[in-house]
């Protein structure tokens, strides 16, 4: 089991022509990702790696059975990609695009919500890296080859220092079962406590691990969730001790603008709610080998 | 994207919020003739930079007459406005605003976020207005009032009514309160600000609510629908170094410290500062050269990192993911050997083909100092730094 993708998940690309979408969806496909197509308004008809490619999200989707999608158009267009996607029936949808004005997201979360719980669209990102379930598939940009198969679930809003981690993990042959990226913007489709709810229903997730970052709500609200809900063990993370207060650092979303969102404080947050905080990055990795030891 | 407040005070105007008469002012002579042009017998002359806090720093006076204006305005022209949230190099000041004084009866603090635990745009309104909204949460926290906006209807009457009668204003005062908020919430929303903030909005003499004060920001990534709020951006109160990194499309943060990062990804580069800091140094940067760090990224992240006379040495730290280590280790070279530098540079490169890219930092001739994990590069560039130190030391006592 994972959670959200696997072998079988029937998968397409909005923006599949780009340059970048090229490339990563031949990347996705070597991995072994079912990709069935792709989507670019104008251009149905065409072929991209082996796949079709349609002009509406509903042709892709009535054609290939597509459940999932990655979104891969420029930020000024994405925001009404996710709500194509969220309309024509797509389950997972993965952003990847990086520079999606906040007012589009509030637009795109309160579009989905017109779909009762159990149609509505589960999103994660933007500005993530994607999500990859390894040895299963991929939906993303992460290199698949620094996973291995596993029991650890990992969920984080950076891309390379997600990918530190399931490194750290690699280097003492521990392996994941799901990394899902929630991405760094101040309006994302799932929190961490979305997130932490799939690997506590998934029985091949035996820990988790939630590698956070300065700015915003999130990391306190899944403290609060951890405490009442989840009874895996929790390993974590919080990049930006030494972040300045009210500065961006490169993501959106990470500035210091409340109490209890900077990093010690959240550091404070999460032990309080019983998980483990590796105190420094190059121990991430250690740190959730020896707490899976312990469970 | 910040503003100054004579801009936020037009825009707002614009969407129906009553502002002071103003005008605006490029040099002490000309800050005399447009008071005179307002008329009245009372003015204010405010320094025009972007942060809080200019009234405690001397950046607002009350002025009596145009002399007084003049003299008022030649403290500030030219000076740096050193407020708490500047930081100790201040902003400069090239304009102010001058304006006719009201009399004031009572002031409210009113200000329009964007929620991130709701998703949505929040009002934060309290009657202790005046005070920064911080203290206000410390002193005061029953005094705030809270209101989140439904984003698919947009800010309704009944809503602006509730927080007006909740303000405790008087009936004859909510409906120009309820037009305050609605226009500034349709500001906020038609120009993809991330802020807009009104304090104090005041109550005046002659019952009128009146924005004495206005600060906005916009949201970065909506500028392209927005040229004409791109247009307003103003250089001179930016950090040079930091403008011309965002002009190259690198993200950076100046610091105080003196070890210089060039880091490819805003997580990565977080953890990267922290472990320095754990190694028992200080970053001198926050420096995101994003995923791909190419070797013409590379090359431009050494100039800009270098451009600070306080670093003192370089910390790279990539993690190779789609692109590939001996690329990047080919453009760690380049860099080194256009740049002549000086100083103890540490690489550490993981990820796709590592061995290959460790070969080419080795094989390069060059003094670099190669690290494989990332607490051993923070350990030895702090410690190739205090060396580097202690060497500068010994050679000036010889």
């Amino acid at each position: 089991m994972s959670i959200l993708l696997d072998r079988n998940t029937r998968v397409i690309v909005q923006g599949i022509t780009g340059r970048m979408a090229r490339f990563h969806t031949k990347d996705m496909i070597e991995y072994g990702t079912n990709v069935v197509g792709g989507v670019v308004p104008g251009k149905g008809g065409e072929t991209v790696e082996g796949v079709p490619v349609f002009d509406t999200v509903k042709q892709a989707v009535e054609a290939t059975g597509a459940e999932a999608s990655l979104v891969f158009v420029p930020p000024p267009f994405a925001a009404d990609s996710i709500m194509e996607a969220a309309d024509a029936g797509i389950r997972y949808c993965v952003c990847i695009t990086d520079g999606i004005p906040a007012q589009d997201m509030i637009r795109v979360k309160r579009y989905m919500y017109r779909y009762p719980r159990d149609k509505r669209m589960v999103l994660t990102g933007p500005n993530c890296a994607g999500t990859i379930s390894p040895g299963k598939a991929l939906l993303g940009i992460m290199p698949g080859h620094i996973y291995l198969p596993g029991n650890v679930g990992i969920i984080g809003r950076s891309g390379t220092l997600g990918y530190e981690a399931a490194a750290q993990l690699k280097e003492r042959g521990l392996g994941v079962s799901t990394s899902v990226g929630i991405g760094g913007d101040p309006i994302n489709g799932s929190s961490f406590k979305d997130i932490l709810q799939r690997f506590e229903e998934d029985e091949d997730t035996h820990v988790i691990a939630m590698i956070g970052e300065i700015g915003g709500p999130q990391e306190a609200e899944a403290a609060d969730y951890i405490r009442n809900h989840v009874t895996k063990p929790v390993v974590a993370y919080v990049a930006g001790l030494t972040a300045p207060k009210g500065r961006t650092m490169g993501h959106a979303g990470a500035i210091i603008s409340a109490f209890g969102e900077s990093a010690s404080e959240k550091v404070e947050i999460l032990s309080a709610a019983g998980v483990t905080v590796a105190d420094n990055p190059a121990v991430i990795g250690e740190t959730i080998a020896r707490v899976m030891e312990a469970a | 994207m910040d503003i100054h407040e004579y801009q936020a005070k037009e825009i707002l105007s614009n969407f129906g919020v009553d502002v002071p008469a103003g005008a605006l002012a490029y040099s002490p002579e000309q800050a005399a003739y447009r008071a005179r042009e307002l008329g009245g017998d009372k003015w204010i002359v405010k320094a025009q930079v972007h942060a809080g806090g200019r009234g405690k720093a001397g950046g607002v006076k009350l002025c009596d007459s145009e002399n007084e204006i003049y003299q008022a305005c030649e403290g500030m022209f030219g000076q740096k406005l050193v407020t708490h949230q500047t930081g100790p190099e201040g902003k400069g000041i090239y304009r102010v605003y001058v304006e006719a004084a009201v009399p004031i009866d009572r002031e409210i603090y009113l200000g329009f976020v964007l929620d991130r635990s709701s998703q949505r745009v929040m009002i934060v309104a309290s009657s202790e207005g005046g005070m920064e909204i911080e203290e206000i949460s410390e002193e005061r926290p029953d005094s705030i009032v809270r209101s989140i906006v439904e984003p698919a209807v947009g800010l309704q009457e009944f809503q602006a009514r509730e927080i007006a009668f909740s303000l405790g204003l008087e009936p004859a005062l909510v409906q120009q309160m309820v037009r305050t908020l609605q226009g500034c919430y349709q500001a906020f929303r038609d120009l993809d600000a991330t802020m807009v903030e009104i304090n104090p909005l005041v109550i005046t003499g002659d019952n009128r609510v009146l924005a004495l004060d206005a600060k906005m920001s916009f949201d970065d990534n909506a500028l392209f629908r927005h040229p004409q709020i791109a247009e307003l951006r103003d250089k001179s109160q930016e950090d040079p170094r930091e403008s011309r990194a965002a002009d190259r499309g690198l993200s950076y943060v100046g610091l105080d410290g003196n070890i210089g990062c060039i880091v490819n990804g805003a997580g990565l580069a977080m953890a990267t500062m922290d472990t320095i800091k754990l190694a028992g140094g200080e970053p001198a940067n926050f420096l995101d050269i994003g995923g791909g760090a190419s070797p013409e990224r590379v090359a431009k992240a050494f100039r800009l990192v270098l451009s600070d006379s306080n670093v003192q040495a370089i910390l790279v730290n990539i993690f190779a993911g789609i692109n590939r280590c001996d690329w990047v280790a080919e453009g760690v070279v380049q860099a080194l050997r256009e740049l002549d530098i000086d100083i103890p540079v540490v690489v550490r490169l993981a990820g796709t083909n590592v061995e290959e890219g460790q070969k080419i930092l080795a094989k390069s001739g060059l003094p670099i100092i190669r690290a494989t994990t990332l607490i051993e590069a923070a350990e030895r560039a702090v410690g190739a730094w205090r060396n580097d130190l202690t060497q500068a030391t010994n050679l000036r006592a010889v």
